[in-house]
C-alpha cells in the first residue's frame, strides 16, 4: 500500500479511536465537565498532561529548532521540561489542596476584594459591574487565562491543518475544518473526561510515532538502537564520533559549530533569561496547571507531576537525539550530490516547498551558511510570487546569467535560507528509509499531538468564561444545567474561533507565543507562588505587582517585535535581550512590586489566612471542602 | 483543648519545615543543572566529554543531563512529601491517643 493509503487508515482509526472514547466518557455534571470528577489516577493524569503539554510545535517543530541550533536548542528543552519541577513542587499540590475548578478560581479567591468582603454577590441584588471591580485579581486572572489559551489554540489548529496539508494534500482549511469538527465532538461531550482519556490515547499514538523513527535513523547512522547512546557515539562508515564530526562538518561549511555554547545572537545572558522565561511561563500556564485538579488528593498530585514530567522526558530526550542525526545525515547527504543521486526524500519533499535547491549551474548541491548556499525554503512566499522567482532563476542559469535574475539573491534576501525547520522530523522516517506504514503513522501521531493540546486549552476558555466569569461573576444562582449548557456553548464558540484563527492565520501567531509564556511568568507564576507561601501579601500588592509585571512585558515584546524598538541592555549586558526572555524580568519586577508595596499595606483577612494554612496542611487532617457547597448553591 | 491546639499546630509547623526545606533543597539542584551546569559553566564544560562517549559535557547538560535530572527531583520530592505526609497523620494520631487516653 502506498503511504497515503496507510495515513488515510491510521488517520481514521485513531480518529474512531477518540471518538469511541469520547461517547464512553460523557459527562452530565459541572465538575466531570471540568475537573473530570476528581477520579483521573495518578499515571493517567501524567499521560494526559504530557499529551496536553507537547503540542504540535513539540512534535513537528522542536527538533528541527534544535537542529539548526545546535546547543542554544537547549533553551527549548529545559525550559519546557524544567517548568514542570516548579510546577510539581511549588504549585500542583497545593492548587489541588485548595481544589476549585480554574486558576482564576485561586487567583480570586486568595485575593479577594479590595473593600471588605464579598459577602452581597451570592445574590442578584449586586450589578454585574460591581461585582467585576470588586475582585480585580480575579478579573486580571481571566483575562490572562482566556489571552494565554487562544493566542496557543489557534496555532495547533493551524497545525492540524499542516500536518493534513502534507500528509494527505488536501486543502490546509478543509484540515482545519476537520480538526476542528472531530474536537467539538469529543470536548463538548465528555469534557474534561472525554478530554483526559483521548489524551492517554493520544499520548500513546504521538510517543510511538515520534521513538519508532528516531529508533531506526540512530540504527541506521550508528549502529546503536538507543538515540541518546547514539548521539553520543560513532558513525558507523566512519567509525568518527557522531558529534565530533558535526562540530567539523558545520565548521567547514561555515555555520557554527553544533556543541559549542553561546554563538550568534544566544549570549549567555539571552540564553539564561529565554531559559528561565519559558520555566516560569509553563509554570504558569493555565492549561497546564487545571490538569492536576483532575487527580484524586495533593499526593496523586505530585505522583501526577512526575509521571508528566517522566512521559515528556521520553519525547524530549529524544528530541536532540534526531536534530544531531538528521542534521548529520542532510549535511552529508545534500553537499556535492548531482541531479542524479538526490535522495528520494528530498524529491518528495521539495514539491512541498519545504526545501528548494537552486543551484548556480554547476550541478552539485551545495548547503552553507556563505553566499554560495543553493538549499533554500518556500516559506509563506506566495503561489505567484514564488513561480516567478523559480522562473526567473531557471532563466538566470539558461542564459549564463545574461538575463533572469538570481533566485538564490531574492531568497536570501527574504530571510529562506536553509530547509523549513519541519522538514527534520517530517523526513527523518523518508530518510531511515523505514517502511511506509510507519512513514504514515507519524501523520497520525502529529495530529494526535495538536488534538490533544487544542482540547485542553479549550478546556481551560470554556472554564473562564462559563465557570469564572459567567456563573461567578454574572448569574451566581445559574442552576447546574444551566452551567453544563454555557460550558458547552462556550467550547463550541471557542472551537469556531480557533477554527477561523487556524484558517486566516494572523501573521503574529508565531511571534505570540513567545507572548504567551513570557505573560505566563509575569502574572499567573508569581501571584500564585507568592499566594500559597506568604500570608502577608494582600490582594492590593498582588493586583499592583500582577499590573506592572504584565505591561512591562506586554511593553517590551510589542515594542521589539512589531514597532522595531531597540533591545535594551540595562547597560549591563553585552546583547540586547531576546523578547522571548523578558518574562524572566517581568517576573522579577512582579515579585519586587508586589514585595514592596506588601510593606505599606495590612496583611489579608483572617479568613484567607486560614485558607492558607489550610492548603499548606496535608491531606486527611481537614476534611476536604465541598467545593460546590462553598460556592453558595 | 488549648494545650492541644497549639501542639497540632507545632507538628503542622513541623511539617511546613519539612516541606519547605525539601523544596530548598531540589530547587538548589534544579537550579545548579540547569541555570548552573547546562549555561552559566557550559562553555568551560564544554572542555570535557562525558565518559568515553562523544558528548561534550556542557552540551550534554543542556540537551540530556538536566532534563534526566528533572526527572528524579520530582521523583524523590513526591516520595519524601508522601512519606512526610504519613509521618504527620501518624504524630496527630498518636496525639489523639494521648488526649484520648488523658
Amino acid at each position: 500500500m502506498t503511504v497515503q493509503t496507510w495515513t488515510y487508515l491510521f488517520v481514521a482509526v485513531t480518529f474512531c479511536l477518540y471518538l469511541g472514547i469520547a461517547l464512553w466518557s460523557r459527562v452530565r455534571d459541572t465538575k466531570g465537565f471540568y475537573v473530570a470528577g476528581r477520579g483521573v489516577p495518578a499515571a493517567a493524569n501524567g499521560m494526559a498532561t504530557a499529551a496536553d503539554w507537547m503540542s504540535a510545535a513539540s512534535f513537528i517543530s522542536m527538533a528541527g529548532l534544535v537542529s539548526t541550533m545546535g546547543y542554544a536548542g537547549g533553551v527549548y528543552l529545559m525550559g519546557w521540561t524544567g517548568g514542570f519541577v516548579l510546577l510539581s513542587l511549588l504549585i500542583a499540590p497545593y492548587l489541588r489542596k485548595f481544589g476549585h475548578y480554574t486558576v482564576p478560581d485561586f487567583v480570586g479567591d486568595r485575593f479577594p476584594s479590595l473593600g471588605g468582603k464579598e459577602k452581597a454577590s451570592g445574590t442578584g441584588g449586586v450589578s454585574v459591574m460591581r461585582r467585576l471591580s470588586q475582585n480585580p485579581a480575579r478579573l486580571v486572572a481571566v483575562l490572562c487565562a482566556i489571552f494565554i489559551s487562544f493566542t496557543y489554540v489557534a496555532g495547533q489548529m493551524r497545525g492540524v491543518g499542516v500536518v493534513f496539508s502534507r500528509f494527505l494534500e488536501v486543502d490546509i482549511n478543509v484540515g482545519v475544518l476537520i480538526g476542528m469538527s472531530i474536537v467539538f465532538i469529543y470536548a463538548t461531550l465528555g469534557g474534561m473526561k472525554g478530554i483526559t482519556w483521548t489524551q492517554v490515547a493520544q499520548y500513546w499514538v504521538l510517543i510511538t510515532a515520534f521513538l519508532i523513527p528516531a529508533f531506526a535513523i540512530s540504527f541506521k547512522l550508528t549502529g546503536t538502537h538507543l538515540p541518546q547512546a547514539g548521539l553520543g557515539g560513532t558513525l558507523l562508515d566512519s567509525g568518527v564520533l557522531l558529534l565530533d564530526k558535526l562540530d567539523q562538518v558545520q565548521q567547514d561549511l561555515g555555520f557554527f559549530r553544533y556543541t559549542e555554547a553561546f554563538t550568534g545572537g544566544w549570549s549567555k545572558a539571552n540564553v539564561l533569561l529565554v531559559t528561565f522565561a519559558l520555566m516560569a511561563g509553563t509554570a504558569g500556564l493555565p492549561h497546564v496547571i487545571v490538569r492536576f485538579y483532575t487527580v484524586r488528593s495533593p499526593r496523586a498530585a505530585r505522583w501526577s507531576g512526575f509521571w508528566a514530567l517522566l512521559f515528556i522526558a521520553c519525547l524530549y530526550l529524544t528530541a536532540p537525539a534526531i536534530a544531531g542525526f538528521s542534521r548529520t545525515y542532510m549535511l552529508q547527504t545534500l553537499n556535492e550530490a548531482s541531479t542524479g543521486d538526490l535522495p528520494q526524500w528530498f524529491n518528495s519533499w521539495q514539491k512541498t516547498g519545504l526545501i528548494l535547491w537552486l543551484d548556480d549551474g554547476d550541478g552539485l548541491v551545495r548547503y552553507s551558511a556563505g553566499l554560495d548556499n543553493e538549499i533554500f525554503r518556500r516559506g509563506a512566499l506566495a503561489e505567484p510570487e514564488f513561480i516567478e522567482v523559480m522562473q526567473q532563476h531557471q532563466l538566470w542559469i539558461d542564459t549564463g546569467g545574461a538575463r533572469g535574475k538570481d533566485g538564490r539573491m531574492v531568497l536570501r534576501l527574504l530571510g529562506l535560507n536553509g530547509p523549513d525547520r519541519d522538514i527534520i522530523v517530517l523526513a527523518t522516517p523518508e530518510m531511515a528509509e523505514l517502511a511506509n506504514w510507519i512513514i504514515a503513522f507519524v501523520a497520525a501521531g502529529g495530529l494526535a499531538a495538536a488534538l490533544s493540546t487544542a482540547s485542553g486549552l479549550l478546556l481551560v476558555i470554556s472554564s473562564s468564561v462559563a465557570h469564572d466569569l459567567y456563573f461567578r461573576v454574572i448569574r451566581p444562582d445559574a442552576t447546574e444545567k444551566m452551567r453544563l449548557r454555557v460550558g458547552r456553548s462556550v467550547i463550541g464558540v471557542a472551537v469556531i474561533i480557533a477554527g477561523i484563527f487556524g484558517i486566516y492565520p494572523p501573521g503574529f501567531v508565531s511571534q505570540v507565543v513567545a507572548f504567551a509564556f513570557g505573560l505566563a511568568a509575569a502574572s499567573f507564576f508569581p501571584v500564585i507562588v507568592l499566594g500559597i507561601f506568604s500570608k502577608r501579601v494582600g490582594t492590593f500588592p498582588a493586583v499592583c505587582g500582577m499590573l506592572v509585571g504584565i505591561s512591562f512585558t506586554a511593553y517590551y515584546i510589542l515594542g521589539t517585535v512589531f514597532f522595531d524598538m531597540e533591545r535594551w541592555t540595562f547597560g549591563v549586558f553585552s546583547q540586547g535581550i531576546s523578547p522571548q526572555g523578558i518574562g524572566t524580568i517581568g517576573m522579577i519586577l512582579n515579585f519586587a512590586v508586589t514585595g514592596l508595596v506588601t510593606q505599606f499595606t495590612a496583611p489579608p483577612s483572617s479568613e484567607v489566612q486560614t485558607m492558607v494554612d489550610s492548603i499548606r496542611e496535608p491531606e486527611g487532617v481537614s476534611p476536604a471542602r465541598d467545593i460546590d457547597q462553598s460556592l453558595g448553591n | 483543648m488549648k494545650v492541644q491546639i497549639t501542639q497540632e499546630s507545632k507538628i503542622l509547623k513541623r511539617y511546613w519545615r519539612k516541606n519547605v526545606m525539601i523544596m530548598a533543597i531540589l530547587l538548589s539542584i534544579w537550579a545548579f543543572l540547569s541555570l548552573g551546569c547546562s549555561i552559566l559553566f557550559a562553555d568551560s564544560l564544554n572542555q570535557y566529554s562525558l565518559f568515553d562517549t562523544g558528548y561534550p559535557l556542557g552540551f550534554w547538560f543542556a540537551q540530556q543531563g538536566s532534563i534526566i535530572g528533572f526527572v528524579f527531583i520530582i521523583l524523590i520530592y513526591a516520595l519524601y512529601m508522601n512519606r512526610v505526609d504519613r509521618w504527620y497523620n501518624e504524630e496527630l494520631e498518636s496525639l489523639q491517643k494521648r488526649k484520648n487516653s488523658d
